[in-house]
């Protein structure tokens, strides 16, 4: 059976939770941690279920809402709701932990303990939607969006669901940035937007974000793309990831050739952007390039960014100014290669087909 | 006492994150859960956290807080009554 992908939803460092926008406007910022464009979330999510949420089940809410209406999807349609995040609700545990620190183990209130679960996400979004179907969350760093992804095409493929709600969500707190900050992993000086990938130094800009799809063995009018494979490594040697892409397409019948856009996550570190330096100068040399993470930040799901991002070229048949990364045309754009990895580790490739 | 309710409603609103809520809007008579504040299940919990940490009252059975917890009026005649700081 074929997966599509017939709706999108995000929630990011840019003006992208109203779907109507495809990065006409850039918003640029010159600093080492960008936090959400937060959409008015009274218009979302009711105030009495919003005062529990954390950010990043209101921004999950949002984005989740905004693929279910534009698939024109009924809740009850829904079969599952698969989430991945690096981290969860961080900001709930970091503070459930420091309660129980501060007060000597006692005093714990119910509310943090709630949300200090990762898989409170997709918990939520199910009593929202009462949804009663599988429901799970996968954590696992920079592949815990393509590890939802990949249970849900398995899931569709074997018929064992018709629809799918799969998102990737992390949100930024200040312990997490500050922690982030004294091991190098965040550039310790600000970068301007436009300047990321030219940066030269080591780390990347971090962010936060909330990305959700519908995927459906069945097209609709909305639909995006086909979600044609997507394959995930922990570990790769930069001169392993030119082979490892080749034998990808090549199990999808496709030569590089084939692909008319790569979608790289560069983030501007220095220390492991060649691992994308290996396909944009060599096997994708000729291919039209875009880049993205200089738009959303770097964080665990940003690849959920590349992802919406894939979706929105393919359909729309454009590729904005700002995420060029070279020249070349992209004229009717039918397959789409999405390379994704961080610091070196959970690599990911992810093949879309315009639908 | 006006103090210890203007206290508690204070802290109702922080801890219980009512962002859209102001104090003048809370009556010293109006129900907490249901119709008035419409706080639920968890809301009670962390009230009775609160009263510990607080007020140092440790409730022993968890269904006096039904009563206790029935208005700001109520509260806070128990918090008076039993507080030990």
């Amino acid at each position: 059976m074929p997966v599509y992908i017939n709706s999108i939803g995000s929630v990011s460092a840019q003006k992208t939770f109203d779907n109507s926008l495809f990065l006409e406007e850039i918003v640029r910022y010159n600093d080492t941690v960008l936090e959400i464009i937060a959409p008015n979330y009274k218009d979302y999510i009711p105030p009495a279920a919003a005062r529990r949420m954390a950010k990043g089940i209101k921004m999950s809410t949002v984005s989740a809402k905004t693929a279910m209406i534009e698939a024109g999807m009924e809740e009850d349609e829904i079969d599952a709701i698969i989430v991945g995040t690096g981290l969860g609700c961080i900001g709930d545990s970091e503070k459930f932990v420091s309660d129980i620190l501060d007060n000597d183990e006692q005093f714990l209130t119910p509310t943090r303990f709630i949300q200090s679960s990762h898989n409170t996400v997709a918990g939520q979004i199910a009593l929202g939607m009462g949804c009663k179907g599988h429901n799970f969350t996968y954590v696992h760093s920079a592949i815990s969006f393509e590890s939802a992804v990949m249970d849900a095409k398995m899931q569709l493929e074997n018929e064992e669901a018709k629809n799918i709600l799969v998102g990737g969500v992390d949100e930024l707190v200040d312990h997490h940035v500050n922690t982030h900050r004294l091991i190098g992993h965040i550039k310790q000086e600000p970068v301007e937007t436009m300047s990321v990938l030219t940066s030269g130094t080591k780390g990347a800009v971090f962010s936060e974000g909330a990305h959700f799809f519908t995927l459906s063995n069945e097209k609709r009018s909305s639909c995006y793309s086909e979600l044609l494979a997507v394959e995930t490594f922990n570990t790769l040697a930069e001169d392993q990831v030119a082979a490892k892409t080749k034998s990808f397409l090549s199990e999808n019948g496709m030569g590089p050739d084939a692909i008319d856009v790569i979608i790289l996550g560069y983030n501007g570190d220095v220390e492991f952007d060649g691992y994308y330096d290996t396909l944009a100068t060599a096997l994708f040399k000729d291919t039209a390039q875009v880049y993205y993470k200089h738009l959303s930040g770097e964080f665990d799901t940003a690849s959920g960014f590349g992802f919406w991002l894939g979706n929105k070229l393919l359909k729309q048949q454009r590729i904005p100014d700002a995420v060029r990364l070279n020249s070349v045309p992209a004229n009717s754009a039918q397959n789409a290669l999405i390379y994704n990895q961080y610091r070196g580790e959970n690599h990911s490739l992810t093949l879309l087909r315009k639908c | 006492m006006s103090e210890l309710k203007q206290e508690l409603k204070e802290k109702i609103i922080e801890q219980l994150n009512l962002e859209d809520v102001a104090i003048e809007e809370i009556k010293d008579t109006d129900p907490l859960f249901g119709e008035g504040l419409g706080l639920d299940s968890i809301d009670a919990l962390e009230l009775i956290v609160m009263l510990d940490k607080d007020y140092g009252i440790k409730l022993a059975d968890p269904k006096q807080g039904k009563s206790i917890f029935e208005s700001i009026e109520t509260m806070a005649g128990y918090i008076k009554e039993h507080r030990s700081r």
